[in-house]
């Protein structure tokens, strides 16, 4: 019964199920806990709302303006060096959460974008530009301006890496 | 520009945003959930001042960790006055970024297992290199 459940409904709904499980188990077993987390739920949507619609309107634009040729051309296997440097400048560029940016990345990806390019893109949200302020203030300039010429160097070697091993052949 | 298009567009988004939202509310709940659940003082407790060892720590602790980076620096800042060595706060401040335990359900379902995995493992060994590198070229000017 449990199994013809599982097999109808995909992922994105077991995940929510069992999230929303634990929740469940929290209002029951510690009610404290569960009205903190809730709060907390409820301030981290508020947070990322503006993000969700930059997105939103991003992804829009992409579906209107560009199309797979497009996304080949810029982002994909033969993209070069320009590809490269369009995806470390939208990473260090793109701010909110990492998981706000999946939805985008994968149209782009459907649409034909390089693995290698979404993990260069992917790393280099490491570079928090809002943020060097911050940093400068805790490890100081000198160990920001290394901390992030190394993030960008390897966000670049990351992406070969992880594009190396999707493409190995299987035995 | 047409009419046509853009309401082709606009549809084509909305159903695509109705497809991942449940994805996306699943990890606004566990990014809650851990966030309430996991107190800042568990950070300063897991160190031990081996100096392998504390780098692979920080790297861990940084990839099951979740949300604004600037916890990571403030959290990363608190270690260092603990005696905490810089490179294990480098790996930790980077991994908190760069590698998603929390985000990797979504992740997967996004973007393919395959990738998702071999992103975040490849992230993880690459903060700890980069923590490395980073240190030793401090210490060298």
């Amino acid at each position: 019964m449990i199994n013809r459940f599982l097999e109808k409904i995909s992922g994105k709904w077991i995940f929510l199920i069992v999230v929303t499980t634990i929740y469940i188990f929290l209002l029951i077993f510690n009610f404290h806990s569960f009205e903190r987390v809730l709060i907390q739920f409820f301030k981290l949507i508020w947070t990322i709302l503006p993000i969700f619609v930059l997105v939103f309107c991003l992804m829009f634009l992409s579906n209107l303006f560009l199309d797979s040729k497009k996304i080949i051309k810029y982002t994909g296997k033969s993209a070069g060096l320009k590809g490269w440097i369009i995806s470390i400048i939208a990473g260090i560029l793109s701010s909110g959460p990492i998981y706000m940016w999946y939805p985008l990345l994968s149209e782009l990806k459907d649409k034909g974008m390089k693995d290698a390019f979404i993990t260069t893109f992917l790393y280099n949200r490491a570079v928090k530009i809002p943020l060097l302020p911050m940093i400068i203030y805790y490890f100081g300039i000198t160990f920001t301006i290394i901390l992030t010429f190394y993030m960008i160097l390897f966000s670049v070697i990351n992406g070969l890496i992880v594009h190396k091993f999707l493409n190995l052949k299987k035995p | 520009m047409d009419l046509k298009n853009t309401k082709k567009a606009l549809f084509g988004t909305v159903r695509n945003f109705k497809q991942i939202l449940p994805i996306i509310l699943g990890v606004i709940m566990l990014v809650s959930l851990f966030l309430v659940l996991i107190p800042n003082s568990f950070y300063t407790t897991i160190f031990t001042g081996n100096k392998i060892v504390d780098p692979l720590m920080g790297a861990t602790v940084g990839s099951i960790s979740s949300g604004n980076p600037l916890i990571s620096y403030i959290l990363g800042g608190e270690l260092l006055d603990q005696g905490v060595s810089l490179i294990a706060v480098t790996a930790f401040i980077l991994s908190w970024v760069t590698v998603g335990i929390i985000q990797l359900p979504a992740e997967s379902l996004m973007l393919g297992r395959r990738f998702a995995l071999t992103r975040n493992v490849i992230s993880f060994i690459s903060s700890i290199i980069v923590a490395f590198l980073t240190v030793f070229t401090l210490s060298l000017i």
